[in-house]
């Protein structure tokens, strides 16, 4: 390592010019975004604002916060996220640990049964028909029964639990604990790396969704955030927005005129992302972990 | 998933004794086990495998009047099925979804790999933890806010592609990429390759730290330069797990992507490069309510797809690991 060659000095230098790029490529847009966010929307478009704000200014924001549709939203994601997370951790960990029972009847019929439909499913329209005649259109509950169960998860926390030591079950068993007891006393507090990695992911997908609600809300007071910013992104509701304030400050923004369509767009994708930036590096050590458990599966 | 070859003879064994006893007398006795698997089995039996059956109507002129009971519909053959082979689209969506999976392949399969052996060479901690956070955060945003943020770049007001290209005068006057067909397979392979490469890597990054230590050692005293060293050890050390990774995607050669196609391509000038079978089903089903073709349409590709994935798996199980 001391004596590095020509030719291994040239690569090294290469590779740390690379991952300089791509990281930059990586963090750009969304510090880009950040930064158009904070700037006053006029002089955003006068052009030239990358790396830092020119015009600083909280109006953007003053005005996406003043939304009512859009804070609405924003409790409809972080209410679908924290229900929709805790539930589907739940069901789908107590179902991993009745399929880890070697007792269990039916046992092999029913992994088939469950990994057969991370292969196949029924499509697209067989679903919003069969939801639609559940009655879960504009429902609450549409976010939630559908992905109570996740056969990814059952089979990463499977894995998990498998690999604990024996010796704690059998100790348990003696000692008179049922099933359950077991479950809840012994297998899951020992689970919280992989609950961890498994809520981590679970939490991001009920963030991040917008199709569902796309396809089956159309009561405006159950759309999450992320769909109202697929809508601001193919329409112009900006317009829109800024009719929804009170006329004082509706007011005082047509005499400023200093707001711009690009620059609430960036706000409020700022207020979709902002929280997973902030949570992300936190849950990073474990969610490496995950994706080893679930990728190499042994 | 694939089940350790011990399990079923151990099974076997337990079962052998009590089975002249009733089998729904023996799930009863077990009842607090069989508790925890049966919600479970519900939803995916009402969520899963209710729309398979539903898959049914592809074959019939579907109607939204007769409710719950598909079998009130008539039953019309192929019809659907020809109807799409024989659509003026055809051509167009197969060439597309094709295309557009294998370009997502061919870049997308190798560059998480090249990324890890990079990242590997880097003996500065601190620099690898950072890069590693920072390519790994697009994987946590929506395609939503991927599709936001490729839009503002490329935007024609004041986006920073196009700010940067006509400062080095590549270009005189703003262009507007995202209304262009030519550049949209780029722009969304480059999109789908930026949220994932960080991401993907963590596999081959596990794999790499697994190779012994030894033999990088036993080169280095042979004179073997860093790039020799990757080609013919750590390559072939994690060769495997490509492998595995390489067969498991035939499967998925068919799903050129949805979101990230739905997305991107809000222009409808981009209709004739951008229309996969996934967006076409959408489209014509839940826009223009065509629910029989549509799901003619969504079945035919999963019927493609389980001949590809079965495939696959025969390929998986020559190499030692079968899908399930």
């Amino acid at each position: 390592m001391k004596r590095l060659g020509f030719s291994d000095r040239t690569m090294i230098i290469l590779i740390y010019v690379f991952l300089i790029a791509l990281s930059f490529s990586c963090f750009y847009p969304f510090w880009n975004a950040l930064v158009v966010s904070f700037n006053l929307g006029i002089d955003t478009s006068k052009g030239g604002v990358t790396f830092w704000p020119r015009a600083f200014s909280l109006e953007n924001y003053e005005i996406v916060f003043k939304d009512e549709r859009l804070i609405n939203g924003f409790f409809v994601t972080v209410g679908r996220t924290v229900v929709g997370t805790l539930s589907s951790i739940l069901m789908t960990a107590i179902l991993a640990y009745g399929m880890t029972k070697r007792e269990l009847i039916g046992r092999n019929f029913y992994m088939f049964f469950f990994v057969f439909t991370m292969y196949f499913g029924g499509g697209l329209i067989p679903t919003y028909l069969l939801i639609s005649s559940l009655g879960l259109m504009n429902k609450f509950l549409v976010f939630i029964i559908p992905a109570l169960i996740s056969v990814w998860n059952m089979i990463i926390f499977r894995t998990f639990f498998k690999s604990l030591p024996v010796g704690l079950e059998e100790s348990a068993q003696m000692d008179g604990a049922t099933n359950w007891g077991i479950l809840f006393r012994i297998v899951l507090p020992l689970s919280g790396p992989v609950i961890a990695t498994l809520s981590l992911f679970t939490a991001v997908a009920h963030w991040n969704d917008w199709f569902v609600p796309s396809i089956y809300i159309s009561n405006e007071k159950l759309i999450p955030i992320q769909t109202m910013l697929q809508q601001i992104l193919n329409a112009n509701i900006v317009t829109e927005m800024s009719s929804n304030l009170d006329t004082a400050s509706a007011a005082r923004i047509e005499s400023l005129r200093t707001v711009t369509t690009k620059s609430l767009r960036m706000a409020t994708m700022m207020v979709a992302t902002i929280p997973i930036v902030l949570v992300y590096p936190f849950v990073q050590k474990y969610f490496v972990k995950g994706v080893l458990i679930g990728s190499l599966k042994e | 998933m694939a089940q350790s070859s011990t399990e079923p003879t151990i099974a076997a064994l337990d079962r052998k004794p009590k089975k002249n006893k009733n089998i729904v007398v023996r799930m009863f006795k077990q009842w607090d086990i069989q508790l925890m698997v049966w919600p479970g089995l519900l939803l995916v039996f009402v969520f899963s495998y209710l729309p398979m059956y539903g898959v049914l109507t592809s074959f019939m002129d579907y109607s939204i009047f007769t409710g719950g009971n598909i079998w009130a519909n008539p039953w019309v053959g192929f019809k659907h099925f020809k109807m799409f082979f024989e659509a003026p689209e055809f051509f167009e969506v197969m060439r597309n979804t094709i295309v557009i999976s294998l370009l997502k392949f061919v870049i997308g399969f190798p560059a998480p790999i090249a990324l890890a052996l990079m990242l590997n060479e880097v003996r500065h901690m601190v620099f690898k933890r950072v890069v590693q956070t920072i390519t790994y955060l697009p994987h946590f945003m929506s395609w939503v806010i991927v599709a936001g943020l490729t839009m503002a770049m490329l935007s024609t007001e004041n986006g920073s592609v196009n700010m940067l290209l006509e400062k080095i005068r590549l270009i005189d006057e703003p262009v507007n990429f995202l209304s262009i067909k030519e550049y949209f397979w780029s722009i969304l392979v480059s999109a789908n390759v930026w949220k994932e490469i960080g991401f993907g890597s963590i596999v081959y990054l596990a794999a790499i730290s697994g190779v012994d230590p030894h033999l990088y050692e036993a080169a280095d005293i042979d004179g073997a330069s860093k790039f020799r060293q990757i080609y013919f050890i750590t390559i072939p050390s994690i060769l495997p797990v490509i492998i595995i990774f390489m067969i498991l995607s035939i499967g998925n050669l068919l799903n050129a992507g949805f979101e990230d196609i739905l997305l991107l391509a809000t222009n409808p000038v981009l209709r004739p490069v951008s229309d996969v079978i996934d967006t076409y089903v959408y489209r014509v089903g839940l826009s223009n309510f065509r629910y029989s073709y549509a799901t003619a349409v969504g079945l035919f590709k999963a019927v493609i797809s389980i001949g590809l994935l079965t495939m696959a798996n025969y390929l998986a199980r020559r190499s030692g690991n079968s899908l399930w």
